[in-house]
């Protein structure tokens, strides 16, 4: 099995020295750290479990239900995620994440991941400040062109922004398996620092294309749909875990579904969505212990095509 | 959005059925107790259904108009806009609905009750009685909270299955411009209940289309009444 490293010495040393003020107090200095990949531009590393907000942070007005996804957000820091992603097509989310921000306190190394969603090229920056003031943060760090949509108007914009310092990374995205000879042709000409995808245990297309070319190009590779929206999971969830699975130091379907997808070597970063703490904890357990080879990405593969 | 038409309705809906049903939650506790004059109205329009005659068309009207303006404002756009980016424009269909209202039920006296056949005139009482007394009670009878219920007047299922009971009683000549509109937000609320996974997805769009029926036939058999006393 493969085993990424759980505690950079980094990490490791800023946790210790951390530890006597605010591990008592926020419960989580025994926790171990999520493994990390690079960004292949940059060589920045980032967890390999994220924070997705599509439906789930879509809350509207609802001050229970945002307290909610602001202890979701804290859960989620506090075991050491970093990339949280959202967009203007997604409602509320983008007000709520700034809403969660606000009240926990935004983390120094938060990953700040947004798109880019309007068909007037020339509107594009008007939505992206909106975007940034919902968020309430000084800027994004990664600006990406939702599914495509005028991504010939819009790139030119991200990388003067990024240029100019006002962006970090620049990434294009698509989902439900949408768009991939377009997506490719951007990727084998545009000089992007991120792609965002579908990939998961059963929607595995990329493997054949786009995952081999964000290898070759040196880009980063989000995936989004790690449950197909909740569905897979609930499917995966009539039958019982293969008792191989702790082999991966797996305890859950979800865990079994994630480390499929980040054991991928050209994936840096797979972003669940939920509403549950446990779950966010879950999910980021997903990036600990030891990893799938690949022997056993394959393995993990017939097993639930079979069930 | 690009290609959206290989999108399929679970994947455009935005919002969790939590956070859907949590919406009518917050909007009657805030808007208590608003739902009692909602009742009333309802059953102004049952009584002057039962008075009959040109003014009570025209006051029933008048009452429905007020119900689909109050919708458009106090739910789509207050409520529903901050989950879904389409409510803007079904606030504005909404609008529409209310004018259409009061030019051809209140200016035009269109809605005077005078159902062409006996089928329709019960199909008309049930329709509004369903809407006023049954359907706040399904999201409670599937288990959902009584806090959630979704009531005449401020809640627009029953409001536009109301609205199809009247155009019914009014069958004799049907004011067929003020149906598009509320058989297609049954249709539509139905999907995005189907999308959501609601067990009672069938029932607006069922009962909606159930009303066109007999709304067209009933202006069929006056066609041919017509024809043949001709």
């Amino acid at each position: 099995m493969a085993n990424i490293p759980d505690l950079t010495r980094r990490r490791l040393l800023g946790t210790i020295a951390a530890a006597p003020l605010l591990g008592s107090a926020m419960g989580w200095a025994q926790q171990v750290r999520p493994a990390t990949r690079a960004i292949p531009s940059s060589g920045e590393a980032v967890p390999l479990i994220g924070l997705g907000s599509w439906i789930t942070f879509n809350v509207g007005h609802d001050r229970v239900a945002r307290d909610a996804r602001a202890e979701v957000m804290r859960a989620f820091f506090q075991a050491g995620g970093r990339l949280i992603d959202s967009s203007p097509m997604y409602g509320s989310a983008q007000e709520v994440i700034g809403y969660g921000l606000k009240k926990i306190g935004r983390p120094a190394d938060l990953f700040a991941a947004d798109k880019v969603w309007i068909s007037d090229g020339e509107a594009g920056r008007a939505q992206m400040e909106a975007s940034r003031r919902l968020w309430g943060i000084p800027r994004f760090d990664l600006m990406q062109v939702h599914n495509l949509l005028a991504w010939q108007a819009h790139l030119p914009t991200l990388f003067a922004m990024k240029a100019a310092g006002q962006l970090r990374y620049v990434g294009i995205t698509t989902s439900h398996g949408r768009r991939h000879g377009d997506m490719a042709q951007i990727m084998a000409g545009q000089p992007i620092d991120f792609v965002q995808l579908t990939y998961n245990l059963v929607d595995r297309e990329v493997e054949q294309r786009l995952l081999p070319l964000a290898r070759e190009r040196g880009i980063a590779v989000i995936v989004n749909r790690p449950f197909q929206q909740g569905s897979l999971i609930r499917r995966l969830e009539r039958h019982s875990l293969p008792p191989w699975a702790t082999e991966i130091d797996c305890s859950s379907w979800a865990q079994f579904a994630l480390k499929f997808i980040i054991s991928h070597p050209a994936v840096t970063c797979a972003i669940p969505a939920t509403t549950r703490v446990d779950h966010v904890r879950e999910n980021m357990g997903a990036a600990t212990g030891r990893q799938p080879d690949q022997a056993m990405r394959a393995r993990m593969a017939a097993f639930v095509a079979r069930l | 959005m690009s290609e959206w038409w290989t999108y399929g309705l679970r994947d455009l809906l935005m919002f969790s059925a939590q956070t859907y049903y949590r919406l009518f939650e917050l909007y009657n506790r805030d808007l208590w107790p608003s739902q009692l004059l909602a009742l009333v109205l309802g059953v102004a329009v049952l009584a002057l259904w039962r008075r009959g005659g040109e003014r009570a068309g025209r006051a029933i009207a008048l009452i429905l108009a007020v119900c689909w303006l109050w919708i458009a404002w106090g739910f789509h756009w207050q409520r529903y806009a901050s989950i879904n980016l389409a409510a803007g424009y079904f606030a504005l269909a909404f609008v529409v609905q209310a004018l259409l209202l009061v030019w051809l039920g209140v200016l035009r006296g269109r809605l005077t009750p005078v159902p062409a056949t006996r089928l329709q005139q019960r199909a008309g009482l049930g329709l509004l009685l369903f809407a006023l007394l049954v359907f706040p009670l399904i999201g409670p009878l599937l288990g959902r909270s009584w806090t959630q219920a979704e009531v005449f007047g401020m809640a627009p299922d029953p409001t536009a299955l109301a609205t199809l009971g009247v155009l019914l009683f009014a069958g004799g000549r049907p004011a067929w411009g003020l149906f598009p509109i509320p058989v297609a937000w049954c249709l539509l609320s139905g999907a995005t209940l189907w999308a959501m996974e609601s067990p009672d997805f069938a029932v607006a769009p069922l009962a909606a289309l159930l009303a066109l029926v007999l709304a067209a036939g009933g202006a069929l058999r006056r066609a041919r009444a017509g024809r043949s006393i001709g």
